[in-house]
């Protein structure tokens, strides 16, 4: 039984609609999506403790993004962790001295890094690496610091 | 002594229609090759039961994820949380509504029609009449339609997550101010391609293999009367409310229930 094109090119719409649905849920929803983000350049930056940063989690530079951390590892010599950021190739202009630091977006946010950038005449290079870090502020570090800096003044 | 008879006839009865309706699904699944060599028969149903739902589905997923936008935002920005609005929206969007909410709009629109439908034929006589001429009703009817159903309902969930997720993002961004990056970047990292979207798609192809077999064995199995055909299209849209929901819970605690 022949049916009308129509019916069948619907149909086809249809299918595609479809199948284009579930290319967006999949490349634009889920974390499928590191090919979309434009080339960039790595450093890497050695930090005391990452707390809980993750890869793909953002890089700042004075709350803009800049990049996306690519992977962290631990450094089995120094027993830190060695993160990679992966940085946008149009932001090729940090000078060499800049400092990285783990921060928190709000109380209970997700983790980032944010960059500062310092005075050198020279720019980070693809592979270079960032020398001054702040590792992740530990909540119970600082609550631990503080009960005991208090308990400390009042002998 | 009466209503001990009144209620082995219930059991009696309730047992004959599970076995008819296995025996039916049996009938159904061994059709599907000869189904699969006469394709256009498909695209027909396709049409019908998948193409003239798009609308509803649309439309429904708009909203559904305009409110998830409104309500989470209500909600999240107590805590201070209102960047993680996106993947409020699009957890609950793939993991739950979406694949549950298009499966009973899909009952509804198309499971209904199908039971009418297929009762119609019933009463009117053109599946005996079919049978008269050696044409197996079950490959030129009904097994078209299931794989019909089959094929569509992932599609129209995926539409209703992927529409609603937008419909999210419209009411969170331009009506509450959310910051957009945020919203797209948290829900992307905290949304998992197999772990989320996988097992939605599983939920959704679950519900459309029920729910095309439900409207089709109400249909097949009605009394072939008009009032009948109208108990059957009510059954059908009951049935597969309480097989869907009652499923979504056994697979969300089989698939999300381990972390």
């Amino acid at each position: 039984m022949r049916q009308k094109k129509s019916t069948e090119v619907t149909v086809g719409l249809f299918v595609i609609l479809g199948l284009l649905a579930l290319f967006f849920l999949a490349m634009k929803v889920s974390n499928l999506t590191s090919f979309n983000d434009e080339p960039g350049y790595r450093v890497t930056a050695e930090f005391e403790n990452v707390g809980g940063l993750k890869a793909r989690s953002p890089v700042t530079l004075a709350g803009v993004r800049i990049g996306r951390v690519e992977s962290i590892t631990l450094d089995s010599d120094t027993y830190s962790a060695s993160v990679v950021l992966n940085l946008y190739a149009s932001f090729s202009t940090l000078p060499t001295d800049t400092a990285a630091s783990i921060y928190t977006a709000g109380l209970l946010g997700e983790q980032y890094i944010g960059l500062e950038a310092g005075a050198e005449e020279e720019f980070l290079k693809d592979g270079d690496v960032i020398e001054l870090t702040q590792p992740a502020l530990v909540l119970e570090q600082v609550i631990g610091q503080f009960l005991f800096s208090k308990a400390g003044g009042n002998e | 002594m009466d209503s001990i008879q009144r209620l082995g006839r219930w059991a009696i009865g309730t047992s004959e229609r599970l076995g008819r309706g296995y025996l039916f699904l049996m009938a159904i699944l061994a059709g599907i090759p000869s189904t699969l060599m006469r394709f256009s028969l498909v695209i027909q149903q396709l049409y019908s039961v998948g193409v003239l739902s798009v609308f509803l589905i649309l439309i429904s997923g708009l909203f559904v994820g305009m409110v998830l936008g409104l309500q989470g935002y209500y909600t999240l920005v107590d805590f201070g949380a209102e960047e993680s609005l996106g993947v409020m929206v699009a957890l609950s969007l793939v993991r739950e509504l979406g694949p549950v909410v298009s499966a009973l709009l899909f009952a509804g629109r198309a499971g209904s029609a199908l039971t009418a439908e297929i009762g119609l034929m019933k009463s009117t006589e053109q599946l005996s009449g079919m049978e008269m001429m050696a044409v197996d009703p079950i490959r030129r009817i009904i097994t078209p339609r299931f794989l019909a159903g089959f094929i569509s309902l992932p599609l129209l969930a995926a539409i209703f997550s992927a529409v609603g997720i937008i419909g999210g993002y419209i009411v969170g961004y331009g009506l509450l101010g959310v910051d957009d990056g945020a919203f797209w970047t948290q829900m992307q990292t905290k949304t998992d391609l197999y772990a989320d979207i996988m097992n939605g798609v599983i939920k959704s192809v679950v519900f459309g293999f029920v729910v095309t077999w439900i409207a089709l064995f109400e249909g097949h199995d009605a009394i072939p009367t008009s009032e009948g055909v109208g108990r059957a299209t009510t059954r059908t849209v009951v049935h597969s409310a309480f097989a869907i929901l009652s499923l979504d819970f056994v697979l969300t605690a089989l698939m999300f229930g381990e972390v």
